[in-house]
């Protein structure tokens, strides 16, 4: 059974072109990690959110979100709250706008066990220490005492790991979590959310523009674009052999992990703002393969095509060789 | 805390008090020259209008040292201020000291209790505007915020003593009051009257203060680890708010010290402030002199402690304060 399942989520804010999520379904099953890519603006981090009742203020919703067997949309306030504080927790971007400066890293850490838990301070000062040694930092201790910008932005994040665990989560939910750090922190994080997630089973669904990264991390990738997903597949899959133009432009524009660096090739525009709409494929203008009269018209369904599924009019005669060529 | 932390904090402390010092000595001597310059022969108002041959006049001149050099002058008055001798009022004979101490507890009262009804009402007001943005309630303060701050407390006074005070009977317009309670009677419209612009202030540097927290990312990470809203609202939004509003609230206290002036004398209360009026209308500098030097001082103590409380409502100042 899957522990978290998107079924026709439509998030919309009044006044707005286009929605901001558009049709998106997408499960992760229980020990699964699943990856969601897609640029700055596609949806996917409002997508993460809506797993945990955080939705647009003022926005117009639809479809189902399942954490747990849960559903969440129109769930009441009870409901939400078992799942923030034992289904499902959340990684977030920044570490350092995560958690509050003012306080220290001990209250950040213990709040949720003592506040919404109801376990004593000693208990849940036990727990996170724990938790602190489980992420890898020296001296958890001393680290209870001290506050945020006392420490470096990679054992913030491992803070922002301890805490998400703190629960007992059966989910993790992990927002571009290395963005924000140095190159260096950013292997070790994911070597730590990795090691996690085996170790206790756990979901996870990544969230991250960076499509090599997702490969080499999670079993799934969907692919995100203007709030709907326009290609899902195995990672190993979706790396060799992408068929949306899209998902080939993505891998065309990054360097290779290995091998000879090729020239790269942007991806040509600009995504899709809210304020835009368009009758036909959302990639339609950026797209090499675009047939005027027929990609513009109606917009792709997402279709089963070998193990995964991909959303363009054209992906049958494009076959793999077309979007391969561009990379 | 180390040795060297320990150092640190006692150095930056003492560079603190010498600033302190310095800026009241400065202070002091432009209150003296300023009251020097202003226009108006105290020993002419010595003798009460009665008509004095130039012999006499010059005699009282002597007497009080009007004709020594002005740097004379200012070194006497100076040594008397730092042996605590604040001088003579010419006015109630007697010493400034103990004129300034009948009347300092009245006023000190009534700026106790404004400042009292301005941390209640007006930072409880600038939350509530914060947290009901955009709905009736929100609108509602904003409008009182800006009413509150375009009425002078010379208009509040006169309206608040014309309504409660003679039409509707229910506080007394004039004088301090025996006992306490009868003391916070007389006080209460006084009060009222006097925070009604700084409340205005405080309430909207808290309303806009919250805002500015509400918005942060940490408030959506608390939120998203199910905490109650109510619980980040106070531990993760109003807490972190406090910075701008303690340094607001400090800044007020000598405003409102200033303002007592037309409010003690609005109601007919005797205090400081209404001394001061009555003091620099009949000339009597010494009192004047003394009355200014302790509304700098009071700004400048207050503001010291404003600083010194900022490390403990954020500790990020902590770690760059030894720099400075």
């Amino acid at each position: 059974m899957p522990i978290l399942e998107y079924e026709a989520l439509e998030v919309a804010l009044p006044g707005m072109a286009r929605p901001i999520l558009d049709g998106v379904s997408l499960s992760v099953a229980e020990g699964e990690a699943v990856a969601l890519v897609g640029e700055s603006g596609s949806g996917k981090s409002v997508t993460a959110r809506a797993a945990l009742g955080l939705l647009p203020a003022g926005a117009r919703v639809g479809g189902q979100v399942r954490v747990g067997g849960a559903e969440l949309i129109g769930a009441d306030a009870d409901t939400v709250r078992a799942v923030r504080t034992g289904k499902a927790s959340m990684i977030f971007q920044d570490p350092r706008a995560g958690i509050n400066p003012v306080r220290r890293v001990g209250d950040f850490l213990t709040e949720q066990l003592r506040l919404v838990g109801g376990r004593s301070k000693a208990e849940a000062e036990a727990r996170v220490l724990e938790l602190l040694g489980a992420v890898g930092l020296p001296d958890p201790p001393r680290h209870l005492r001290q506050y945020p910008h006392q420490m470096s932005g990679g054992m913030l994040q491992r803070v922002m790991i301890a805490g998400a665990l703190t629960a007992d989560p059966r989910l993790l939910l992990c927002d571009e979590p290395t963005t924000a750090l140095d190159v260096t922190t950013q292997a070790e994080i994911m070597a730590i959310l990795r090691r996690l997630q085996r170790e206790k089973g756990l979901g996870l669904l990544l969230i991250t523009h960076d499509l090599d990264l997702a490969a080499a991390t999670c079993d799934r990738i969907y692919v995100m674009y203007a709030g709907r997903i326009v290609e899902t597949g195995t990672a190993a899959e979706l790396l060799a052999a992408p068929r949306h133009p899209y998902t080939a432009g993505l891998l065309g524009s990054s360097p290779p992990l290995h091998g000879e660096l090729t020239r790269l090739v942007p991806i040509p525009g600009s995504p899709m703002s809210l304020a835009q709409s368009a009758p036909g494929c959302a990639f339609f203008d950026r797209c090499h393969f675009a047939q005027p009269g027929r990609c513009d018209q109606a917009a792709p369904p997402l279709a089963p095509l070998g193990a995964g599924m991909v959303a363009c009019h054209r992906v049958d005669e494009l076959a793999n060789s077309a979007a391969q060529e561009i990379r | 805390m180390t040795p060297t932390t320990l150092l640190r904090v006692a150095g930056s402390a003492a560079r603190r008090l010498l600033g302190m010092a310095v800026t009241l000595l400065v202070t002091s001597f432009l209150v003296f020259s300023s009251l020097y310059l202003a226009p108006g022969d105290p020993a002419s108002f010595l003798v009460k209008g009665r008509s004095a041959s130039p012999q006499e006049l010059l005699a009282i001149r002597q007497q009080y040292g009007f004709d020594d050099p002005f740097p004379v002058r200012y070194w006497h008055w100076l040594e008397g201020v730092l042996h605590g001798d604040l001088g003579r009022s010419y006015l109630f004979h007697q010493s400034v000291g103990e004129v300034l101490a009948a009347r300092l507890p009245a006023t000190l009262l009534l700026v106790g209790v404004a400042a009292l009804l301005i941390a209640v009402l007006g930072v409880g007001a600038g939350i509530v505007g914060a947290l009901r943005r955009g709905t009736r309630t929100g609108s509602a303060v904003l409008l009182l915020v800006t009413v509150g701050a375009a009425v002078p407390s010379f208009v509040a006074a006169i309206v608040l003593r014309s309504v409660f005070g003679v039409q509707l009977g229910w506080f007394p317009t004039i004088g301090n009051g025996t006992d306490l309670l009868d003391r916070l009677h007389h006080v209460a419209l006084p009060a009222i009257a006097l925070s009604v612009t700084f409340m205005a202030l405080v309430t909207r540097v808290t309303r806009s203060s919250m805002l500015d927290e509400l918005r942060r990312e940490h408030v959506e990470v608390a939120l998203s680890r199910g905490l109650p809203r109510r619980t980040v609202i106070r531990r993760h939004v109003l807490r972190n708010a406090l910075g701008p509003i303690v340094t607001v609230g400090g800044l007020l206290v000598s405003g409102m010290l200033v303002s007592t002036a037309i409010v003690e004398t609005a109601f007919g209360m005797s205090g400081i402030g209404s001394l001061l009026v009555q003091c620099v209308d009949q000339l009597d500098f010494q009192v004047v002199q003394a009355i200014v030097l302790l509304v700098v001082a009071v700004f400048v103590v207050v503001n010291t402690v404003v600083d010194l409380v900022h490390p403990l409502i954020d500790p990020r100042v902590r770690a760059a304060g030894g720099a400075r």
